[in-house]
C-alpha cells in the first residue's frame, strides 16, 4: 500500500519539526562530545589521574594564554581546510579518505614551487606572485590527486574509498622517495628527509612576531564561508548536492553526473592540497616527512562531527585543535599521557557515528519518526 | 457466522497525525472483507497493528473472541494471521520450497528436510487448488505465480486469516481473474480474507463486505450488492467524485515526437524493447498499455535520455535526438513525469522550492552568472503551489514530508509549468488517491488541449481507457497494436496485454 499513509490527505499537513535548526542538527554532536569527555574522565580516574586537574590542564594548554590560543589556531588551520575537503566530498556523495595523500602532495608541490621556481625562471619572483604560485600549485597537485579517483569513479564505477586509500599509499611513498632523493635538502648538515627551505618570496609573512598564528587560519575561516556559499548559493553547488543526495534525480534533471563527481573530488582534493600548501608557505617554510600528524584522517572525524557543514567543520576543527594543543600541557601537569586525547577523540567519533547511542542515553526523539513497515508504491 | 477477528476502538497516533481513530473492524469466518481507502486513510496502519508490526495506543484485538496482544508478527502468525505484502518478500534465487520454509525451516538430523517440505506443499496445493512446482526457482516464475507462492507461504504457516495488501497491483487482468478464483476457493475452505485495495471495480466483484476508511476513521461498511462505484468513491474521498474524465475529441496537429525501430536493453543486457515505432502528434494522448515489465520502463528511459538505446531513431519534430542527454531533450521541449518518482522525480531532502526548479535551476531567472537566485526560486514555488494546489505549510518544507499525492503534484507542477512540446507521463498516478488522480488526469487532458503531445504509459487499463486518444499495446518489448481508443474494448486490450490476442490489422 501507500508509503506516506500516515498522514491524512486533508487538511494541509501540520508544520513538521524543523530539522534544519542549528540546535537540532548539532544536538547529537554536542552531546557526543560531552559524553566522550565524561567517559574520558572515568578513564583518567581509572589510570590513577585526577580528571578535573587533567581537564583544567587541557583547557589551560588550549586557551590559557595568548600563546596557547595562537597554537590552537595553528592546529586548527589544516584541520579546517582538510575538514572542508571531506565535507565537500560528502556533499557530492563521495567519501574522500585520501585527504592525507592529497595534503602531502599539496605540501610537496608547494615546497617545490617555493624553492625551485626562482631557479627555473632565473629570476626573483615578486612575493605576492610567488606565494600565489606556490599555493596554487599545491592546490592543483591536491586537485589532481583527488580528481583521479573521481575520474575512475565517474568512468568505471571504481569505488572512491578504495581508490583514495590506494592513492594515499602512492602519495606517501612517493613523498618519502622525493624527500629522501631528488628533493632532499642538500645542505651538508642535513640528515632528515625534508625539502630545502622555500624562498623568502614564497613565504606568507607572519602577522605577529613571536607568535605562530598565521594568515592560514584567517584564510581557513574565509574559505569555510566560501565553501558554504559555493555549496548552497551557486549552480555548481546545487549540482554537487543534487548528485550527492540522489544521482538518479540529478541525471533526470540534466546534470552531468560524471562531470560533477570529478569536479567534487577535484575540489575536495584541492582543499586538502591547500591544507598542505599553507603549512609549507605560512608555517614551516619547507616540507618534512611526517609533519602531517594525520590531519587527513582526523579531517574525516571533523567532517562527521561537523555534520558536513562548513560552520560545523570550523567548530569541530577548533575542538580537535584545542584538544591536541592542550594535551601536552595536560601531560606536563598531570603526567597523564597525551594518548588519552586520542581515546576521547575516538569516543566522540564513535558517538557521532552511532548516534542511536546518544539518542538513547539522552532520550532524544529521532527528527521525524517514520514508521513504515509495508513497503509501498514508488519504491 | 462466527467472527474470527475483531478490533475495537483501535487508536494510533503518529507525531502530528492520528493514523487510526477509534477504528472498529471485524472479519467473519469464510468471508472476503475488502478494506477500501485512499492513501493515508489508515489502512496500512490498521493492518500493521493486526499483523503485530506496530502496537496501538488504545483499543483491543480479539481473535476468535479472545483478547490478544501482539508484540511482533511472530505472535500474529502463531494466531493464524498471514499477510501477503504488495511487494513480495521472496528470495529470487531460491526455489519455491526454500522460500516457503524460510523462517520456519524444517530440520532432520541438523540438515534442511526439503523432501518433507515438498511433500507438505503437494498436500497444500491439492487441498486449496494452488498448483505450484516446489522445485522451480522463484525468479523464473511470472508475477502471478510468485504471488501464489506468497499465499502458500502464509497457508504453510497455518494461516486462517489472510491479509492481501493491494494484491492486484502487479497483475494482468487475466491473472487478476485467476487470483479471484483462488481467493474464492480459499474462502470455501474456511479461510477468511482481508482484501486491501483502492480499486473500486475489484471490491465490487470479489468482496462480501466493504469497509471504507478515510482520515483514520471507518466511514462505512457496505454490502457490495447495495452500493456502486460512484457511492464508494464518494465515501473514500468525502465528496462527490467525477470518475469519468471529461474530454472532447482530440484535434491532433503535426507530429512532435517520433520513435522508429527502437531497441533498448535493460540493466541485465537483455533486450526489452524490440523494435518499437510510433508517432505522437501535438494535441493528442497516445496511451501505451501493457503489464509492468514488458519494456515500458526501458522505452520511457530511452525516450527521455536516461538510458542508452542500442539502435533506432528518436526525433523531436525534425531534430534527431537519439541518445541525446536529458538536458538536451528538456531544452528541446520534453516534459517527463518519471515512473519512480522518489528515484528520479525529486530529491527528497530538498525543499519543495528547489525541487520545483530541478530541471531549470541553471537558467534565468533562477540562476544568474552561476549564482542561484533564491528570491526567483521562492516566487516560482509560491506560484506553482497555488496554481497546482500543492498542500504544504510552506515552500521550504522538505519534499519528503509531503504525502505521495502532493509529491506527485510537485513533479507535475514542475514539468507542466515549463514550456514543453511533449510530455512523457510514466505511471503518473500510481499509488495516488482518487482525489489526486482526478486532478492529475484533468491537468494532462488540459495540456493536450493546449496542443502538447502526450505519451501516457500506464499499467492501469482504466487510466489508459479514460485518457488516451490512441492506444498502443506493448507486449514482450514490442508494440502489438496501435488502435483508436474508441475502437477497442477493455477485454480486447486485456487479451492483447497478455499476448493472447494478436490483432489482424493494426491501425496506425
Amino acid at each position: 500500500m501507500d508509503k506516506e499513509n500516515l498522514k491524512p490527505q486533508e487538511p494541509t499537513p501540520p508544520e513538521p519539526i524543523n530539522d534544519s535548526k542549528f540546535i537540532n542538527i548539532y544536538l547529537v554532536p554536542i552531546l557526543a562530545v560531552v559524553t566522550a569527555l565524561i567517559l574520558g574522565a572515568f578513564i583518567i580516574w581509572w589510570v590513577g589521574g585526577n580528571p578535573l586537574l587533567a581537564y583544567k590542564g587541557l583547557l589551560q594548554g588550549a586557551f590559557g594564554s595568548v600563546r596557547a590560543l595562537s597554537e590552537t589556531t595553528v592546529w586548527a588551520s589544516p584541520y579546517i581546510f582538510a575538514g572542508l575537503a571531506v565535507a565537500v566530498g560528502f556533499k557530492g556523495g563521495l567519501f574522500n579518505i585520501g585527504g592525507e595523500g592529497q595534503l602531502a602532495f599539496g605540501a610537496v608541490a608547494a615546497s617545490w614551487a617555493g624553492y625551485a621556481l626562482p631557479g627555473i625562471f632565473h629570476a626573483q619572483i615578486p612575493p605576492i606572485l610567488h606565494i600565489l604560485l606556490s599555493v596554487g600549485i599545491g592546490m592543483l597537485a591536491g586537485a589532481i590527486w583527488g580528481g583521479i579517483p573521481g575520474y575512475l569513479k565517474a568512468k568505471t564505477g571504481a569505488h572512491e574509498v578504495i581508490n583514495t586509500i590506494m592513492m594515499n599509499y602512492i602519495a606517501l611513498n612517493l613523498t618519502s622517495f622525493l624527500l629522501n632523493g631528488p628533493m632532499k635538502d642538500p645542505s651538508p648538515s642535513n640528515v632528515i628527509a625534508r625539502t630545502p627551505l622555500i624562498a623568502e618570496s614564497a613565504r606568507i609573512p607572519a602577522i605577529f612576531p613571536n607568535y605562530r598564528f598565521h594568515w592560514g587560519f584567517i584564510l581557513a575561516l574565509a574559505l569555510a564561508f566560501g565553501v558554504w556559499w559555493l555549496l548552497w548559493k551557486t549552480r555548481l553547488g546545487f549540482e554537487i548536492r543534487t548528485t550527492g543526495l540522489n544521482p538518479d534525480a540529478a541525471k533526470y534533471a540534466g546534470i552531468d553526473v560524471a562531470k560533477t563527481i570529478v569536479i567534487a573530488m577535484s575540489l575536495s582534493g584541492a582543499l586538502a592540497g591547500l591544507a598542505g600548501a599553507i603549512e609549507v608557505t605560512a608555517l614551516n617554510y619547507r616540507h618534512e616527512l611526517g609533519f602531517s600528524s594525520g590531519y587527513g584522517f582526523d579531517a574525516i572525524a571533523i567532517a562527521l562531527l561537523g555534520k558536513n557543514h562548513p560552520l560545523g567543520v570550523v567548530l569541530a576543527s577548533l575542538l580537535f585543535a584545542a584538544m591536541r594543543n592542550g594535551a601536552t600541557k595536560m601531560q606536563f601537569l598531570t603526567q597523564i599521557p597525551v594518548d588519552i586525547i586520542s581515546i576521547i577523540q575516538a569516543l566522540i567519533l564513535l558517538f557521532v557515528s552511532a548516534d542511536a547511542i546518544v539518542r538513547y542515553i539522552y532520550r532524544i526523539r529521532t527528527p521525524q519518526e517514520r514508521v513504515v513497515y509495508t513497503r509501498g508504491w514508488g519504491k | 457466522m462466527d467472527t474470527v477477528l475483531e478490533v475495537k476502538g483501535i487508536t494510533k497516533k503518529f507525531p502530528g497525525v492520528l493514523a487510526n481513530d477509534h477504528v472498529d473492524f471485524n472479519l467473519r469466518k469464510g468471508e472476503i472483507h475488502a478494506l477500501l481507502g485512499e492513501n493515508g486513510a489508515g489502512k496500512s496502519t490498521l493492518m500493521n497493528i493486526i499483523y503485530g508490526l506496530t502496537s496501538p495506543d488504545d483499543g483491543e484485538i480479539l481473535i476468535n473472541g479472545k483478547a490478544t496482544h501482539f508484540h511482533s508478527p511472530k505472535d500474529a502468525i502463531a494466531c493464524g494471521i498471514g499477510m501477503v505484502h504488495q511487494h513480495f518478500m521472496l528470495v529470487p534465487v531460491f526455489t519455491v520450497a526454500e522460500n516457503i520454509m524460510l523462517g520456519s525451516e524444517k530440520l532432520r538430523n541438523g540438515v534442511l528436510d526439503i523432501v518433507q517440505v515438498n511433500k507438505d506443499l503437494k498436500e497444500l496445493s491439492t487441498q486449496y487448488g494452488l498448483e505450484i512446482d516446489p522445485t522451480s526457482l522463484v525468479h523464473d516464475l511470472p508475477v502471478g505465480i510468485q504471488q501464489r507462492v506468497e499465499i502458500i507461504k502464509a497457508l504453510y504457516r497455518k494461516a486462517e486469516i489472510l491479509i492481501l495488501d493491494e494484491p492486484t497491483a502487479v497483475l494482468t487482468p487475466q491473472e487478476v481473474e485467476d487470483l479471484f478464483i483462488i481467493i474464492r476457493k480459499l474462502v470455501d475452505q474456511g479461510i477468511s480474507v482481508i482484501f486491501i485495495t483502492h480499486k473500486l471495480k475489484e471490491v465490487l466483484s470479489i468482496a462480501d463486505r466493504i469497509t471504507v476508511m478515510r482520515g483514520g476513521k471507518v466511514i462505512a461498511t457496505d454490502d457490495p450488492k447495495q452500493t456502486n462505484e460512484q457511492a464508494l468513491a464518494s465515501q473514500m474521498v468525502g465528496r462527490t467524485v467525477i470518475l469519468k474524465v471529461d474530454k472532447t475529441p482530440a484535434k491532433p496537429g503535426d507530429v512532435v515526437l517520433s520513435v522508429k525501430d527502437l531497441h533498448v536493453q535493460d540493466d541485465r543486457k537483455i533486450e526489452t524493447v524490440r523494435g518499437v515505432s510510433f508517432e505522437v502528434r501535438k494535441g493528442e494522448i497516445l496511451g501505451i498499455a501493457g503489464v509492468q515489465g514488458n519494456g515500458q520502463t526501458e522505452l520511457a528511459e530511452a525516450m527521455t535520455g536516461l538510458r542508452h538505446a542500442i539502435s533506432g531513431e528518436i526525433r523531436i519534430q525534425d531534430q534527431n535526438v537519439f541518445n541525446h542527454p536529458p538536458r538536451d531533450l528538456v531544452e528541446k521541449g520534453m516534459g517527463h513525469i518519471p515512473e519512480d518518482r522518489q528515484k528520479h522525480g525529486f530529491v527528497m531532502q530538498y525543499p519543495i522550492s528547489d525541487n520545483l526548479v530541478l530541471c531549470s535551476y541553471y537558467v534565468s531567472p533562477f540562476c544568474r552568472r552561476g549564482v542561484l537566485q533564491n528570491s526567483a526560486i521562492g516566487t516560482n514555488a509560491e506560484n506553482l503551489i497555488k496554481r497546482f494546489d500543492i498542500r504544504t505549510p510552506s515552500p521550504y518544507v522538505p519534499t519528503s514530508k509531503l504525502s505521495g499525492g502532493n509529491q506527485q503534484k510537485v513533479i507535475v507542477a514542475r514539468e507542466l509549468s515549463r514550456n514543453i512540446k511533449f510530455l512523457v507521463a510514466n505511471q503518473p498516478t500510481r499509488g495516488l488517491d482518487v482525489g489526486s488522480i482526478e486532478y492529475i488526469h484533468h491537468e494532462i487532458v488540459q495540456m493536450r488541449d493546449e496542443g502538447i503531445g502526450v505519451v501516457l504509459i500506464s499499467a492501469e487499463l482504466d487510466e489508459i481507457m479514460a485518457l488516451s486518444d490512441r492506444i498502443a499495446v506493448m507486449y514482450h518489448g514490442e508494440i502489438v497494436a496501435i488502435l483508436p481508443a474508441d475502437k477497442v474494448t477493455r477485454e480486447e486490450l486485456g487479451l492483447m496485454m497478455a499476448g493472447s490476442l494478436k490483432p489482424e490489422v493494426s491501425t496506425i
